[in-house]
């Protein structure tokens, strides 16, 4: 549910043709993109694809090398102070501060933010209960397990009450139970209008989370728009993935769907009739090992940006 | 590049949030850190002033007969001055950037990295200002300080702190393994702790060996310190407060430019 009062309040973020070189290294090449207010955006591309760079341009780390962007109104580059005043950041690598305990790391954070030691303490407790952490408020941060970490920094995220939550991979390395902990409160915080901008290779993370997607290669967007519309465009419905088949069978299914890829010993492909797929393969192979399902953003990601290893 | 307008444009009251952070980690690892720092010069005190110092006796320093003790106590505070401010602008300062990723934490609030590398430097300053403190209560224990003028050293701690803060962060902006920092340890602060006018009067030395002496900013803070403990005035003070307060300005923002083109790529 998106809280229609932020709905009102419009765009969130603007970027227009932002680029960022490294001398000769063009990590993005001209990326234009617009969240609205209340929206939650997933960036997705491969390692290198240029996600992290355009989130940490947005955000103010990194000044753009050309192109702009906009955040409520407020350009990054001219006030970048007022901007980051707004946004709440969960880095992809967890910056607490080890010499403090959990809840001094959040009233530490706060005093950046210049909230009152009084608010900061009271905000700090709800926080840490909301992210299951109030039995270890004198905890080293060294004592934590990864995802009370993760956790532990996306309440310091909070911690000045953000209109932009902005996450890079917030799930990255964390197990099954403390990946969903991290997605419950992310649902939570959307259903109070806040915005977020994250980043991710998860899939399912993606389509889990986001209203929408940006899917990123080299620098530059391939695709953007809500999950299932892009699963239905560029996928279809129903992915078929057959093994251990005959020439015979490959020749034959080339005749029945238009587009067939053969990755090592595997056929996919992505018949409109799904239930016609099925009864060719009664008919005609039914011996055939195979798997039929829905078709998912992965289909998207791997025939946008290819099947090939990224370092 | 940063124009020096801009890196000071961009200062501004929010570095002594970095300073207060830095305090508060301070606090929680004094009873750890804070023992060997302060034992450090003692020993130095005790071992040379008392073991070299009944063999020396008295010297000739600025025309007068100073004990050995005299000359040596403000020969530590100066070494201390440096050690606190210098260490931590450079292995301290690269821990919380490049293995904690503290400067990271702090740019993602409104802080920019003009006002995080001041804050830093606002830290050793004060950490200087701090082991001079402590060092000229022990040595007055001793009974080694003329006063009112050993107070001036507190004042010359905060000046010197900043000017090895600026070269520690200049040295830290180069860095990109943390077992570099053994080549200014080399090169720069074993050659001023042992010819910085610490241990022995500079006189003694061959002149071209003087001359290069004066060059070396811990020459300038033993000169400072020691005419304030032995009280004496000398027409070459104010060169040497000039000499640290322009570097002080120098490297201070050159340490702004440097670190923000590292941190800011």
């Amino acid at each position: 549910m998106i809280n229609p009062e932020s709905q009102a309040h419009g765009v969130a973020i603007v970027a227009r043709d932002l680029v960022k070189s490294y001398g000769e290294t063009e990590a993005v090449r001209g990326v234009s993109f617009e969240v609205r207010a209340g929206e939650v955006v997933g960036f997705l591309g491969p390692n290198g694809a240029g996600k992290t760079t355009t989130v940490r341009m947005v955000s103010c780390f990194l000044p753009p090398t050309s192109g702009s962007a906009e955040v409520f109104g407020i350009d990054v580059r001219k006030r970048p102070r007022e901007v980051k005043a707004m946004l709440g950041i969960c880095p992809q690598e967890d910056n607490l501060d080890p010499d403090f305990d959990v809840l001094k790391n959040l009233l530490v954070y706060a005093r950046y933010f210049d909230i009152p030691p009084d608010v900061a303490r009271k905000r700090a407790l709800e926080l840490l209960e909301a992210v299951s952490l109030s039995d270890r408020l004198k905890s080293r941060v060294d004592a934590l397990s990864g995802g009370m970490k993760r956790r532990l920094v996306l309440a310091r995220a909070l911690v000045n009450e953000p209109r932009v939550l902005i996450l890079d991979e917030p799930t990255t390395g964390l197990d099954p139970q403390a990946r969903h902990a991290i997605w419950t409160r992310i649902r939570a915080l959307r259903a109070t209008g806040v915005t977020v901008l994250l980043t991710t290779h998860y899939m399912e993370e993606a389509s889990q989370l986001c209203d929408r997607v940006i899917l990123v290669d080299h620098g530059k967007i391939l695709l953007d728009g809500a999950p299932k519309d892009l699963i239905a465009r560029e996928i279809g419905h129903t992915v078929i993935e057959a093994w251990n088949h005959s020439a015979e069978f490959a020749a034959a299914v080339r005749d029945l769907a238009g587009r067939v890829e053969e990755i090592g010993d595997r056929l996919f492909f992505y018949p409109e009739d799904a239930e016609g797929a099925e009864r060719f393969f009664e008919e005609r192979f039914p011996e055939q090992e195979r798997q039929i399902r829905r078709a998912t953003l992965e289909d998207v990601f791997l025939k946008r940006t290819g099947r090939a290893l990224r370092n | 590049m940063n124009t020096i307008a801009e890196l000071l444009r961009n200062i501004s009251w929010r570095a002594t949030r970095v300073w207060r952070r830095n305090v508060d980690v301070f606090l929680v690892t004094l009873p750890i850190e804070g023992l060997p720092a302060i034992l450090e010069p003692i020993l130095y005190l005790l071992a040379f002033g008392m073991g070299l110092g009944s063999m020396i006796g008295t010297l000739h320093y600025q025309g007068r007969v100073v004990d050995y003790l005299h000359f040596l106590a403000p020969g530590t505070v100066a070494v201390s001055i440096l050690f606190w401010s210098y260490f931590e602008m450079t292995y301290a300062s690269f821990i919380r950037m490049y293995y904690q990723k503290t400067f990271d934490a702090i740019l993602a609030t409104p802080l920019l990295v003009e006002d995080v590398i001041l804050g830093e430097m606002l830290f050793a300053a004060t950490k200087s200002l701090l082991a001079a403190t402590v060092m000229l209560c022990v040595i007055a224990a001793f009974g080694l300080v003329s006063w009112p003028t050993g107070f001036l050293v507190l004042p010359i701690a905060v000046l010197a702190g900043f000017f090895f803060a600026g070269i520690g962060l200049v040295f830290t902006s180069m860095v990109t393994n943390i077992s570099h920092f053994n080549v200014p340890m080399s090169l720069f602060v074993l050659p001023m702790f042992t010819f910085g006018g610490t241990f022995f009067p500079l006189e003694v030395l061959p002149s071209w060996a003087h001359a290069i002496a004066w060059c070396l900013p811990l020459t300038h803070v033993s000169f400072l310190v020691r005419s304030a403990t032995l009280g004496i005035a000398h027409p070459m003070l104010p060169f040497s407060l000039a000499y640290l307060g322009i570097g002080s300005i120098v490297f201070g923002i050159l340490a702004l430019h440097r670190m923000k083109r590292r941190l800011v790529p």
